[in-house]
């Protein structure tokens, strides 16, 4: 990795700049894709910071937002299955933020159109604590909130 | 170079169902060795999936993802034979990309 260019790109800081060079080639596609993750909101503590972080208001609690495969008590906090269905028309991007972790926010998934507001995966989960959707559809947030007991943490040695 | 990643993908009626299993650590930064020494965060920070070129999902992912990640979703359209690519690059900047074709 040439470590003058990576300094270049730091110092030059912009998402234009950022933008420009990958439009002009000079950047492939994965090392774009790198620059994207959004530091801020994976440091937050609290939902309210979360969503100032990731750029929304206040959510709406939502009743069109469904928990699938999610369990009730997940005996092994290290491996939570976790999915989320959004029923609200557009939706954009959803967000999965575990309330008791170390760092509230685990994943961030944009839905493009196309493909169906449903996407599950797996996470860790410190100690029994409420899962929260964050659904973003059409600019505004939505909210749904599942609690899982857990019986062993994941987060510790 | 990350560990090569198994991807699934396949056609039921109009929809694509894509499932896919990372090889990673998804270190949190949390834990400790047997020194007393903080292991130092290690994780996949973002995932993006094209169908045929098109992005059909992007994700950024924090160290609560468990390891060895795995992830399902599904999109409209793609054909028997269509190509899905999904890649990652994680919080060293190391990267990983794979491709299945549709079933």
């Amino acid at each position: 990795m040439d470590d003058g260019r990576r300094t270049f790109l730091k110092s030059g800081g912009g998402v234009t700049l950022l933008a420009l060079l990958t439009a002009a080639g000079w950047l492939d596609a994965d090392e774009a894709l790198a620059q994207t993750w959004n530091k801020a909101a994976f440091d937050t503590h609290s939902l309210g910071d979360t969503l100032h972080a990731l750029g929304g208001g206040e959510p709406a609690p939502s009743r069109d937002i469904e928990f699938v495969q999610t369990p009730e008590i997940a005996e092994n906090g290290a491996v939570v299955p976790v999915g989320v269905a959004s029923k609200i028309p557009k939706t954009e991007s959803i967000a999965i933020l575990i309330e008791k972790n170390p760092n509230m926010l685990a994943a961030v998934f944009d839905v493009p159109a196309g493909t169906e507001p449903m996407i599950s995966t797996r996470v860790k989960m410190a100690q029994t604590s409420n899962i929260y959707a964050l659904v973003k559809a059409d600019g505004r947030y939505y909210v749904a909130a599942k609690e899982v007991k857990v019986t062993l943490g994941g987060c510790g040695g | 170079m990350g560990e090569p990643m198994k991807i699934r993908a396949t056609l039921t009626g109009d929809t694509t169902e894509v499932k896919v299993l990372m090889n990673h650590e998804m270190e949190t930064g949390q834990r400790k060795d047997a020194q007393g020494q903080t292991i130092p965060a290690w994780f996949i920070q973002t995932i993006g999936a094209t169908w045929n070129g098109k992005s059909v999902l992007s994700a950024q992912w924090g160290p609560a993802v468990a390891k060895n990640p795995f992830l399902s979703f599904r999109f409209k359209g793609g054909a028997k034979g269509d190509k899905i690519v999904v890649r990652w690059v994680d919080s060293r900047g190391d990267q990983r990309s794979d491709e299945a074709v549709i079933a």
